[in-house]
């Protein structure tokens, strides 16, 4: 029991982080242009 | 003809003047920002690869005055800042010598940023009704798996602090949605989903706080995010179709070349342009509102005006509309009616009025909710009163069997089944290059049991073609000169000869000039070549002319005429999309503004029965009214200016890339290859759709008869309910991928049947 009252909120509190990860992606405009970015990793420069 | 000197002077310092108004208009297309930098946004409809990102980019970066240049590979669009220093026009100039041929996108006029907000608030929803589904699913698993006493309250807790943020957040979509149908006295799906998801959340903190009983937290939340999806897929299906089609357009006239009384030319914005005021239209310029032809000479393109294939020559005095386009020479037209007058801004009000009405279409998910959500309800309240007044339960658990009965009917399949099968037909149409502008689009086109077809442009190319086998007879010398005539000119019927000119040896021909009106005429050891008007080119010709007017005429001084004959090609597949129809039993009719003749040859050679030629905008437009209103759902496939009204008019239509700005605003469809299949394969794929459609309902029922009565008697459990909902949902959307199947390929092989 003792266990489940730790491991709770460590769950959430990772999906949470995960949900503020696709937040920030979100909004930093890396799904603006996803074609784009996918052609941009085989120009060197 | 000495008078051409000056002609040629003029031209050439009209040069200067043209740059200035092509910079005024670029200027206009730009976006201050705070920092004093200026914001371009570009729409660059030949981006298509890496590489293509990267020498733009790379060679924006050394122009002088670029803060920042990035290239959007999935919109096909340039963002571009740029600081005082920058010459705009310059940067321009320079994508153009690379080939990426800029559009301006007007910053100011862009409803896009607020769409663009409606798709991001979407995902933020998806994203945390996701998380919250995905936890709360966790934390049930373990309460149906036998967790007891204390640690199913805290279990229950948890669920309900993470639902009770993630309902408030991400439901406002469907609240927003069915509160302002309720202020309005409708009933739509949202009233039952708002419903379903806030009694679930409340009946469950209920439990949670005083009862025993079953919470729906994972339910209510589940809902909420298969909902979700299916409304995030049609917002992006929306946005993807409305951005494709932004990449294909154009500049149009946006502004005038006014020659002032003194003689000077400014360029002044169209809504400025008055009744009485001389316009300087130069070749390859569009007019800009109607006029009366003051000087010069020239050959005007008309076809997407009114249809018309052959160019024409317009005299002095004579009417000309809005939207002609000019070909050889410049000329000087006298406005007669203000730009909101004109032969154009009354084909859009046309439009527009005819959009207007066909607003009032309403898809097949919106009446199959108008039916399912009053049923919905009076089931939950039947099932409620049944309860708590037959049986005798407490109001408690007569609430909860309503409650249950409210979400296990909640169309999870339904709101997924059309929006899925939708974007699948939208990415399998887009495959093959047919853009689509509207999810009810789809719906539309599989009603049809009548097609209407404009002529010029959509039938038949554009760009007439030479008649076969006339060029290759001729002389090797001959041929070069033709060659060294036909470069020069931008005249259809030279772009003509020029396309049957092969491995043609390239001679010098000097003074070549264009003469507008005329053609084209230079000298080759020391004789007069001349290519163009019978008339003008038999001057110089030897021997008797029976020369016919309407074919191209070409001679060499004192030598005898060589006469081309021009005529339209039908589009690739014409015959066989005409093949199809006649096989799916849609009636093909032909709808033209060209003449008698021209429409009668290519009904004939097609083999459609119904044809009417010589109709302007408004005779068009009334006649699909008239098919609308005897309720013959038809399709009108078009390209002109004159096509527009009727466009949008009809049931649903679609036009091909090459058409007018106006005309790809008014279709539902917008098919950029050659062939006609787009249209035959359009109709296939929406037939094909409905039916999967549908199925999808069918399955939805199937599962709902199955599901209702066991609600009813109060056999549902939250376990049951969130396997029903996905079980169903899933099925759907397998269903709907099958669609994906369907390519190009299935109906050629229909047809070759």
């Amino acid at each position: 029991m003792n266990l489940i009252l730790l491991l709770l909120p460590v769950a959430l509190l990772l999906g949470f982080l995960g949900l503020c990860a696709f937040f920030w992606s979100l909004k930093s405009g890396q799904y603006d242009d996803p074609e784009g970015a996918a052609q941009r990793i085989l120009n060197d420069d | 003809m000495s008078c051409c000197a000056g002609d040629i002077a003029e031209e050439l310092g009209s040069q200067d003047y043209r740059e200035t108004s092509r910079r005024e208009e670029y200027l206009h297309s730009g976006h201050e920002l705070k920092s004093g930098n200026t914001k371009y946004v570009f729409s660059v409809a030949n981006v298509h690869c890496g590489s293509c990102i990267n020498i733009i980019e790379k060679q924006l970066r050394k122009q002088t005055g670029i803060t920042s240049a990035r290239v959007n590979l999935t919109l096909k669009q340039l963002d571009l800042e740029v600081d005082k220093n920058a010459d705009i026009l310059k940067i321009v100039d320079q994508l153009e010598k690379l080939g990426y041929p800029p559009t301006p996108v007007d910053l100011g006029d862009l409803s896009e940023f607020k769409q663009e907000q409606q798709s991001a608030k979407l995902i933020r929803a998806l994203a945390v009704a996701g998380f919250a589904a995905a936890n709360i699913m966790l934390l049930s698993v373990s309460v149906w798996s036998g967790a007891d006493g204390e640690t199913r309250k805290l279990f229950e807790l948890v669920s309900a602090l993470i639902a009770i943020p993630a309902i408030s957040y991400s439901g406002q979509v469907f609240f927003r949605s069915a509160y302002s149908a309720l202020r309005f006295g409708h009933l739509n799906m949202d009233v039952p989903i708002s419903l379903a998801i806030i009694l679930s959340l409340f009946m469950s903190l209920y439990e949670t706080f005083y009862g025993s009983g079953e919470a729906y937290f994972d339910a209510g939340v589940m809902l909420l995010f298969f909902l979700l999806i299916g409304r995030y897929l049609d917002q992006k299906m929306r946005e993807k179709a409305r951005n494709s089609v932004f990449a294909l357009s154009k500049i149009a006239a946006k502004g005038a070349n006014r020659i002032l009384p003194d003689g000077q030319l400014t360029y002044i914005p169209i809504d400025q342009v008055k009744p009485g005021m001389t316009m300087r239209i130069f070749p390859g310029d569009r007019t800009p509102v109607d006029g009366v032809m003051v000087s010069g000479q020239t050959d005007l393109d008309r076809s997407l005006v009114n249809g018309e294939s052959d160019t024409h020559a317009p005299k002095i005095g004579e009417e000309i509309e809005a939207g002609v386009l000019n070909l050889t020479g410049a000329i000087d037209i006298k406005a007669s009616k203000p730009a909101d007058q004109s032969f154009l801004s009354e084909v859009s009000k046309m439009l527009e009025a005819a959009e207007n009405s066909r607003m009032t279409y309403v898809s097949l998910a919106d009446r199959m909710a108008k039916i399912y959500a009053p049923v919905v309800h009076i089931f939950a309240l039947v099932a409620f009163l049944i309860w708590f007044f037959l049986v005798g339960e407490t109001w408690y658990t007569s609430l909860n069997i309503a409650i249950s009965v409210l979400i296990i009917t909640c169309p999870c399949a339904l709101g997924l089944a059309v929006p899925v099968t939708n974007v699948i037909a939208a990415n399998q149409l887009f495959k093959n290059g047919i853009l689509m502008r509207d999810g009810t689009a789809l719906e539309r086109a599989a009603e049809i049991i009548k097609i209407a077809f404009d002529k010029t442009g959509t039938l038949t190319f554009g760009t007439p073609k030479l008649a076969e086998n006339e060029i290759e007879n001729l002389g090797v010398k001959t041929k070069s000169y033709l060659e060294a005539l036909t470069s020069r000119s931008s005249h259809p019927a030279s772009k003509a000869i020029a396309n049957e000119l092969h491995d043609v040896v390239h001679t010098d021909v000097s003074d070549i000039r264009e003469l507008a009106g005329f053609g084209v005429e230079g000298i080759v050891d020391g004789k007069v070549i001349r290519l163009g008007r019978a008339s003008w080119v038999s001057e110089i010709a030897s021997g008797e002319t029976k020369s016919s007017e309407d074919k191209i005429s070409y001679a060499i001084e004192g030598n005898p005429l060589v006469q081309f004959s021009l005529h339209e090609t039908l589009r690739t597949d014409a015959l066989k999309a005409q093949r199809y129809f006649d096989a799916n039993n849609i009636e093909a009719e032909i709808l033209s503004g060209d003449g008698q003749q021209a429409v009668a040859k290519v009904a004939q050679h097609l083999g459609i029965n119904e044809w009417k030629a010589g109709l302007k905008p408004a005779d068009k437009h009334a006649h699909l009214q008239n098919l609308e209103s005897k309720n013959i759902p038809t399709m009108m496939v078009g390209d002109g200016l004159n096509d527009a009204p009727s466009l949008a008019a009809a049931h649903v239509s679609m036009a091909p890339a090459s058409a007018c700005e106006v005309g790809r605003q008014a279709a539902d469809f917008i098919f950029t290859n050659d062939s006609l299949n787009a249209v035959p394969y359009t109709i296939s794929t929406a037939q094909k759709a409905k039916r999967i459609i549908k199925q999808n309902f069918g399955i939805a029922i199937a599962y709902n008869t199955i599901a209702i009565p066991l609600a009813f008697l109060g056999f549902i459990t939250p376990l049951i309910a969130a396997i029903a909902m996905s079980a169903s949902s899933i099925i759907v959307v397998l269903n709907s991928l099958r669609l994906s199947l369907h390519d190009m390929k299935e109906v050629e092989t229909e047809l070759s049947k």
